[in-house]
């Protein structure tokens, strides 16, 4: 069998922060870190964390800022977070909106307005309906998802959805059809859909099985030009234990890179399963 | 060397005919030192070679967008860089058309096109590219294009004004140090703001550098006729008379999104 490839460093566009850390107010059966309210594997990051990378990622010139969990809005200093964030670049979050309440909503649209970079929100749903997200997600994850939707409409937020491939169909025309109509229905005006593929790491490889030994990536398969494809080319995720390559692979302690992110910025031996999904689906995690 | 350069800057002409002759029309009378075009002759609008002739006939300079660069390769797509399906569906339909209405001596001419160009301007450097000076097909938004991220690119690419185009919305930004990003809009379709007229840019150089927005009206009407004898999207048709975009906006950041109607 032929090496693993490595990915080079092209630039640090997208810096990543496990900001609430591996803590969630749910517990997705297709978690693929496992996230849940018992789950400190890596901590909550405060506020001076994040100023501290945020003057790193100034000197290197990063283009945008994602933060993710767990559930970011767990976070206490979530909003300052993002308002640190916003005076230096653009800001994504990526939340089950269930802690959206009214008031966090008036804070980042506070926000939204007091800033000239963008401030984009990722809201999780799986599935079309109540039945199939609250099976995945736990009883009244869904009603209470549609509330934070609810509180998004009211101050003009138009969230991202996001949406795995739970929800069966939706990768067909049709199926994105449908759903857009629905994000439509809820109250904004100008539905936004993402779809994710689903990664069989954390309690996903329980729920449907692992990887196999065959799903590896291989030299051969890998095209260095197109290396931009892969979002470790361009992607470093903090934590509170340290950098690492991507957000997919926290649970790994290979794939933890560094202390600084200046010490990250060399290439990645792509040996991981993960790996093998984003190459050949194109996944990127960034929107 | 005059007190005052002045450098013109067409954007994406997405097929546009009638505002690039309107466009150039301007330049004229107001005077400029030099044109240049930036990439992406073609897009949207009908017939495709008016505007190779036309740049060809006038003697303007310029480089290749993606559109050049995927029409000139012979490849299937135009490798606009948009993810969502929709934005990918009606940007094929845009352009197979394109692709089948050019010639093949402009797409021969379009391979000649070189990816950047240098300018100096005094001891101001001037580098003209189409996405950004990295990726052809990169989208470099005002607010997602921070300072630090732009000072990197002036940095590595060894430049005090990086210029470019693609995303179809224009805006400068001076980061520090004399030096500017300069986003210089598109003449193909209105900036999504609800008017009708495109834009192009003039940069100013001298002591200092001023850059110039310049809103050009034409005749949209003649276009959207020629767009429906040509039985392109209607959705294309209604950006033209409307002055919103009605495709290929799934990949505005938030804040760009926010401020369209659709």
């Amino acid at each position: 069998m032929s090496a693993h490839p490595h990915v080079p460093m092209l630039a640090l566009d997208t810096l990543w922060f496990q900001v609430a850390g591996t803590l969630c107010n749910i517990e997705c059966t297709h978690c693929f870190i496992s996230s849940s309210p018992t789950n400190r594997s890596h901590g909550m990051l405060s506020l001076s964390d994040v100023q501290s990378r945020l003057a790193e990622a100034s000197e290197l010139g990063v283009r945008e800022y994602y933060f993710t969990g767990g559930e970011p809005f767990l976070n206490r200093e979530m909003v300052p977070i993002l308002a640190a964030t916003l005076k230096q670049g653009p800001a994504t979050v990526l939340t089950n909106g269930m802690l959206l309440t009214a008031r966090i909503c008036a804070q980042l649209r506070e926000l939204i307005d007091g800033n000239e970079y963008s401030l984009d929100l990722r809201v999780s749903l799986d599935g079309f309906d109540r039945d199939t997200h609250d099976t995945i997600r736990g009883a009244g994850g869904w009603d209470r998802a549609m509330s934070g939707l609810r509180n998004l409409v009211a101050v003009d937020i138009n969230p991202v959805i996001t949406v795995t491939e739970t929800a069966t169909g939706i990768r067909t025309e049709d199926g994105r059809a449908r759903f857009l109509a629905m994000i439509r229905a809820w109250g904004f005006e100008k539905p936004r859909l993402k779809v994710l593929p689903l990664f069989r790491l954390g309690a996903e490889a329980q729920r449907t099985g692992g990887y196999s030994d065959s799903e590896r990536l291989t030299a051969d398969m890998f095209d260095e030009a197109k290396a931009d494809t892969l979002q470790c080319s361009s992607c470093r995720m903090v934590t509170s234990k340290g950098v690492y390559v991507c957000p997919i692979l926290i649970d790994f302690p290979e794939a933890r890179m560094g202390s600084t992110l200046t010490e990250t910025l060399r290439p990645f031996e792509l040996r991981f399963a993960a790996c093998h999904t984003c190459w050949v689906e194109g996944v990127t995690c960034r929107t | 060397m005059p007190d005052l350069t002045r450098i013109a800057l067409i954007g994406g002409i997405y097929s546009n005919y009638h505002a690039l002759t309107a466009t150039l029309a301007d330049i004229d009378r107001r005077g400029a030192d030099s044109t240049f075009f930036l990439g992406d002759l073609g897009a949207f609008g009908p017939f495709p070679d008016r505007i190779p002739a036309t740049l060809i006939e006038r003697g303007i300079a310029g480089i290749q967008g993606n559109y050049e660069e995927s029409l000139s390769s012979g490849a299937t797509d135009c490798n606009c860089g948009y993810t969502d399906p929709r934005d990918n569906f009606y940007a094929q339909i845009s352009y197979d058309y394109t692709a089948e209405k050019t010639s093949d001596h402009y797409k021969r001419w379009m391979a000649e096109l070189p990816k950047s160009m240098r300018l100096e301007v005094g001891d101001r450097r001037i580098l003209l590219s189409h996405g950004s000076p990295r990726r052809i097909n990169e989208f470099l938004w005002r607010s997602t294009s921070p300072d630090a991220f732009l000072r990197r690119m002036c940095n590595d690419y060894d430049a005090d004004v990086i210029v470019c185009t693609h995303s179809g919305l224009h805006w400068h930004k001076e980061i520090g140090a004399g030096r500017h990003i300069v986003n210089a809009g598109v003449i193909g379709r209105p900036a999504n703001d609800g008017r009708t007229n495109v834009w192009y840019t003039m940069l100013s150089i001298g002591d200092r550098v001023d850059v110039e927005f310049i809103p050009v009206d034409y005749d949209h009407d003649a276009l959207a006729n020629e767009m429906r004898a040509e039985k392109l999207p209607e959705e294309f048709i209604e950006t033209i008379e409307t002055g919103w975009w009605t495709t290929c906006l799934e990949v505005l950041p938030a804040k760009e999104r926010a401020a369209g109607r659709f």
